[in-house]
């Protein structure tokens, strides 16, 4: 019988036993594959198909520690050679791109063109691949939105091998389901995304963030309110605790003459005296500290009652907050504190999921919280996965 | 009517009420086809369910007797997704029609999916806020419809479809459970999928839709040209120059000529196309990048620019374009309304091709698009009294959709495959493509009894794999893993 490194390494240029740092949160792989084609990426997954190996997705590990970890992890499918842009149109404002392209890089390739993905990537080396898969997005979301909102065609690889597309390279496009939604914060439990096709925008001439301290999450609150509801269209509305208080700032792009005057009357809602920098203030669009990561998904108004703003954390207007916990804090105390949340965010229909967290700590907190159409999800992992081999127990509900 | 069609409408009639139950044939035949009048059927039965609750109970005794079910709200849909099936229910809409939820601070509503459109923006207005999505039809197209169809208009190429603006939908599952999507919270973007997906995948009951600031200012200008392609060198300028318009719409000379006859909309005498540039935003940002757009124009050619000066004129100038379906009734017999999409940059190329077909094929083609997405509507002209004509024009048609593919384009940029465009679909996408969209239907309605024959050219069977372990890992029956 050929050993599965054996049978991997006839289909893909770059098959190696894996070590102790290929591990995800603790479990440790046996093989890792570096398809270099979308092509050798598809028989890598039918060769790990027919072995039976349960397989994650690996980019650039900027999340990696996110979730649960698999409960069974025998191939590490690494994207770090499909890391080719496929198709820049500028003229179309659309870009193709392999799953390992960096999002650095692609940023480097589209300014070139004055263009560029609408997508902050707080964390450097973050690919397309785990953008996607992860879904993540910081504070432009309030203008542009996250990945489900920007990916326009999408390619994967499913769990039996076979390579398939839905959308395509045109931003208006109706014709068959969007895959590219589902796949956008899937977690590497459906399949395994290679390429994805984004809508660009292009870089705005100016750029302004106009910031301001304000003593709670009521004047927080009121803050952001007066821009949402006036005429100025920031791009982005951020809050974070600071030993101050709380800083809001809100980013204004467009042309100069426009920044400059969209940035008197934002300084005019905060009261007078806000800082306009051309650069982000330095709480801008970053994690919070802290050894456990709870990301918050509720309405603009739950910031008024926001008490937890306050240590490490920031919130976004778009609706999303991420809370740092200290690593001295006790599982028992972090469970509490998540509890406490969720109980303060049930009001406004908000929620709560933990990102990562120390093992212990992980285990003594229910990290996903309610999940609505639960079963629904389960049915439609079981499409795509039945043999449940795709980062098994990463995802909600233990998929 | 069969029998089992005679035991639901029984059914129905407890449930629902005389009132919320027809089946005179006479009535049921204003529900034979929504906007797309070539495709017919008339439906078994039609049902005006009144609540969720309602909805979920139609839909759990259809599944109970195997009867296939269809969703319709106001019916406009131009693919013929809410073709009924005659040995099935319709589920209509019209009876849910209450906007249940304001939240300005949250800039959000939620709306019952029979809501029209344009009842959304009407409720807000007052308040600075209107639901962005505006497709042509928005005086009279449900919310559940746009849902379905993932509807854009004019200005998504700046704002964006539907599926933007949709934050949560509560959906009677085909299994008639009451469940409810959402864009962001835990787990998969179920809703992601569920909009656009043609009323395949469950009735949506409740929507949470987004609410958009008004702008400050809108400013829109007419360019006449003398030719398409100057008019297309104008478009990729603006585009090239950072611009991000909230629309650009263009006509060619034959659907000007039809608009003129129709409404005497005034557009420059001899324009062989004109463009409609709209911008808004706030006040600084819209006056710099309209005179940047007024100069791009001029340095493409454009012999006439027209600028609005208040919303009268503004309406004046749109008054062609939106006209412009209807009006080609004035030049030709019959039409057929196609709707593809290109690449911007093929946008030259392409209406080359399209030129050459018609000349080649002896069948006028009148182009309308909206440039700024590559989406084109070219209205295909023929004469129904003449023999054989319908059918060439549907083969110039198809013709189009094929460019459109060939050019990396998409056969629907906003009226949905339905049943319409399913056979068009293996011409975009594989086998694999189809199946592993399908997947997603599977999980859904495995029973295929939810808006079945539409979107995909053939159903993919959802039965058992043999020898491979379904369902939840049994960690997760235990509730163990649910836990970690
Ligand atoms: C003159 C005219 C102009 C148009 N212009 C545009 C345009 O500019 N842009 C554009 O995108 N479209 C346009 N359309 C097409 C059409 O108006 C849209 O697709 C609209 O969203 C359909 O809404 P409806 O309520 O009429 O849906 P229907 O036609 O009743 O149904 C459409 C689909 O939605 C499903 N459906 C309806 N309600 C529900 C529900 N509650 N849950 C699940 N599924 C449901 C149906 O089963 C069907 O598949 C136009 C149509 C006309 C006639």
């Amino acid at each position: 019988m050929t050993a599965p490194i054996d049978s991997l390494a006839k289909v893909c240029g770059d098959v190696r036993a894996a070590g102790p740092e290929d591990g995800v949160l603790g479990a440790v792989p046996r093989l890792v594959a570096a398809p270099a084609t979308v092509a050798e990426a598809a028989e890598v997954m039918r060769a790990a198909a027919e072995l039976g190996l349960a397989v994650v997705p690996r980019g650039m590990e900027t999340r990696l520690d996110w979730g649960l970890p698999p409960e069974r992890c025998d191939l590490l499918v690494d994207t770090a050679r499909l890391d080719r842009i496929v198709e820049h149109e500028a003229g179309d404002l659309v870009v193709k791109a392999e799953a390992g392209v960096r999002l650095g890089d692609l940023a480097a390739a589209l300014a070139e063109h004055g263009q560029r993905l609408a997508l902050d990537s707080p964390l450097p080396g973050a690919t397309v691949g785990g953008t996607v898969a992860t879904g993540s997005a910081g504070p432009l979301r309030l203008l542009y939105g996250s990945p489900r909102d920007l990916v326009i065609g999408l390619t994967i690889v499913r769990a039996d091998g076979r390579i398939a597309r839905s959308g395509g390279k045109v931003v208006k496009n109706v014709a068959g389901y969007d895959l590219g939604r589902l796949f956008a914060g899937s977690w590497g439990t459906l399949g395994l995304i290679v390429e994805a096709t984004f809508r660009l925008h292009p870089m705005p001439a100016a750029a302004a963030y106009v910031s301001t301290v304000v003593p709670d999450p009521a004047a927080a609150h009121e803050a952001v309110q007066s821009v949402l509801h006036s005429p100025v269209a920031p791009s982005a509305v951020e809050c974070a605790a600071t030993p101050d208080g709380i800083a809001v700032g809100a980013l204004l792009e467009g042309v100069p003459d426009g920044v400059t005057a969209r940035s008197g009357q934002v300084n005019d809602l905060f009261g007078g005296g806000a800082r306009v920098e051309q650069e982000p203030p330095a709480w801008w669009g970053g994690y919070p500290d802290g050894t456990t990561l709870i990301e918050i998904t509720a309405p603009p108004t739950a910031l008024a009652h926001a008490d937890w703003l306050t240590g490490s954390a920031t919130w976004s207007a778009a609706g999303r907050g991420l809370l740092g916990l200290p690593g001295d804090l006790t599982p028992e105390r972090a469970a509490e504190t998540l509890e406490g949340l969720r109980a303060a965010l049930a009001p406004h229909k908000g929620g709560a999921v933990v990102r990562y967290a120390p093992e212990p700590v992980r285990d003594a907190l229910d990290v996903w919280g309610p999940v609505p159409a639960l079963s629904l999800m389960r049915r439609v992992k079981d499409q795509f996965d039945p043999e449940r081999r795709l980062s098994p127990g990463r995802f909600v509900g233990g998929i | 009517m069969s029998t089992s069609l005679a035991r639901l409408a029984e059914r129905f009639t407890a449930l629902l009420g005389p009132d919320g139950v027809i089946t005179d044939p006479v009535r049921l035949r204003t529900y034979e086809c929504d906007g797309l009048t070539n495709h017919r059927a008339t439906p078994g039965v039609v049902v005006l369910p009144e609540s969720a609750e309602q909805v979920a109970a139609v839909v759990r005794a259809c599944a109970a007797e195997g009867v296939p079910y269809v969703a319709r709200g106001s019916g406009t849909g131009l693919s013929g997704g809410a073709l009924p099936r005659t040995d099935g229910v319709l589920i209509v809409t019209a009876r849910m029609r209450r906007v249940l939820e304001i939240d300005i601070p949250n800039q959000r509503a939620v709306v019952e999916p029979g809501v029209i459109n344009l009842d959304v923006t009407r409720a807000v207005r007052a308040d600075g806020y209107y639901f962005a999505p505006d497709p042509s039809s928005q005086q009279i197209c449900s919310v559940g419809g746009n849902v379905a169809e993932n509807s854009g208009g004019a200005h998504c190429l700046k704002y964006g479809f539907t599926a933007h603006h949709v934050l949560a939908c509560e959906i009677v599952t085909p299994d008639g459970e009451i469940t409810e999507l959402t864009a962001d919270g835990p787990g998969y973007d179920l809703l992601g999928v569920f909009v656009g997906a043609e009323g395949t995948l469950g009735i949506t009951t409740k929507i949470t839709v987004r609410l958009t600031r008004v702008p400050e200012t809108v400013q829109t200008l007419l360019a006449a040209f003398d030719s398409i392609e100057s008019g297309g060198t104008a478009v990729s300028a603006i585009i090239g120059a950072g611009v991000v318009p909230a629309a650009i719409e263009m006509m060619d000379a034959l659907s000007i000529e039809a608009a003129e006859a129709a409404v005497s909309c005034g557009y420059p005498p001899g324009a062989g196309a004109v463009l409609i540039v709209e911008l808004d935003g706030p006040d600084a940002e819209v006056a710099h990048q309209f005179a940047e757009v007024e100069r791009l124009c001029r340095q493409a050619g454009a012999f006439e620019i027209r600028i609005a000066a208040d919303d009268a004129a503004r309406a004046l100038i749109w008054r062609g374009r939106k006209s412009a379906f209807a009006a080609v009734g004035r030049i030709s017999p019959a039409y057929l309304v196609q709707d593809g999409v290109i690449p911007r940059t093929a946008l030259p190329r392409v209406l080359g091709r399209i030129d050459a077909l018609s000349a080649e094929s002896g069948v006028r083609v009148a182009n309308v698009f909206h440039a700024g997405d590559g989406n084109l509507h070219p209205l295909v002209l023929f004469d129904d009294a003449e023999p054989g004509a319908a059918e060439r024009a549907e083969e110039v048609s198809g013709a189009i959709l094929d460019l459109c593919i060939e050019h990396g384009g998409s056969i629907t940029g906003e009226h949905g495959v339905g049943v319409d465009k399913s056979r068009y679909m293996p011409r975009m996408f594989t086998d694999t493509d189809l199946d592993t969209m399908q997947m997603v239907r599977c999980g859904f309605d495995p029973a295929g009894l939810c808006n079945p024959g539409k979107v995909f050219p053939t159903p993919r069977l959802c039965g058992e794999v043999p020898g491979v372990r379904k369902g939840v890992h049994p960690l997760v029956e235990q509730g163990k893993a649910d836990l970690f």
